[in-house]
């Protein structure tokens, strides 16, 4: 699964991790900090993207400040055998942020389907929900909702130095 | 939270238009702006307030980390809520613990807390999970991600 990246790669991750710099030629910028040329910036980013080691480059809304104050995660218990199929689509609906498939932590923890949606309010999300059960029908033996009421640490990711 | 910042009709062409698909070339907020059409200088210092403002919390390429060998794995403690304080200084003072959630489930759950571990290698998330598990004296409870479906990492301005 991982993408052959070589030293050059690394610093550019590292140079770029926190953010672009918000002037006319910021690849430009960043060519200068590293010390190559913008070309190569511009091409190594154009491969790591198509490589999928960027899922994409653009800016993160704060999901409270663009009217999404509620969150919550969805858990689903499905069949592991179908999970795939069934995770596929429910992907693929508009109102899903995230959706993967995790383990189960059996007796504590049933649920191997996870789905984030987002909404105004928790009536809206509840709602999405519904929606969410619908499509899986009879393939879900049970599933929760798990509001968040509290971020208690948000910082970025980072590569080591 | 923070109050967040109001947004202008502009701000939310840019958040909408803005997501994913930055340009990768000599000056890319020049095509971005004329595909808005508002000029280079002002998207630029848009997108700037909307940082400072915190409407934005990041601007740049969004890397998924597991495939250059870093990990990224959820996990989740059960509190008790006598002894939340306590947890939840121990867990946000590792450095891995890159975020952190309070949530509250129905049907009885009763896991609590769900933050994200954040390594450099896939081999030091099962003894970083080991150091916090001896100084919170909670059993902590990953869940790696078996496999991600695909989805259209996009949310539509509502406000």
């Amino acid at each position: 699964m991982n993408a052959p990246i070589d030293e050059t790669d690394r610093r550019l991750v590292r140079a770029t991790q926190a953010g672009l710099p918000l002037v006319e030629r910021p690849y430009h910028q960043v060519a200068d900090e590293l010390g190559i040329a913008p070309e190569e910036v511009m091409r190594r980013l154009a491969r790591l993207l198509e490589e999928g080691v960027i899922r994409r480059i653009g800016v993160v809304p704060n999901h409270y400040a663009i009217g999404y104050t509620a969150n919550g995660m969805s858990v689903w218990d499905v069949a592991d055998e179908r999970v795939d199929r069934l995770g596929e689509r429910v992907g693929a609906l508009d109102f899903v942020t995230h959706c993967y498939h995790r383990p189960r932590r059996l007796p504590e923890w049933r649920y191997n389907l996870f789905a984030m949606v987002h909404g105004a309010s928790r009536a809206e999300v509840l709602d999405k929900v519904a929606r969410i059960a619908g499509l899986l029908g009879d393939d879900c033996a049970a599933h929760d909702v798990l509001f968040s009421t509290a971020i208690l640490k948000k910082t970025g990711l980072r590569i080591g130095e | 939270m923070r109050e967040p910042a109001p947004i202008d009709p502009v701000d939310r062409t840019i958040i909408d238009g803005l997501q994913g698909g930055f340009p990768i070339c000599e000056r890319p907020w020049a095509v971005v702006a004329e595909r808005l059409a508002i000029g280079e200088g002002e998207l630029i210092a848009r997108v700037r307030r909307l940082l400072e403002t915190r409407v934005l919390t990041r601007f740049g390429p969004m890397f998924q980390v597991e495939r250059i060998g870093g990990a990224f794995v959820l996990a989740a403690l059960r509190v008790p809520e006598a002894d939340w304080d306590r947890v939840l200084a121990v867990v946000n003072g590792f450095p891995e613990v890159a975020h952190n959630y309070r949530r509250e489930g129905g049907l009885g759950s009763d896991f609590n807390m769900w933050f994200v571990l954040a390594t450099e290698s896939g081999e030091a998330i099962a003894p970083l999970i080991a150091r916090i598990e001896r100084a919170t004296a909670l059993e902590v409870f990953a869940f790696p991600k078996l496999r991600e479906y695909f989805i259209e990492m996009k949310l539509p301005v509502r406000s």
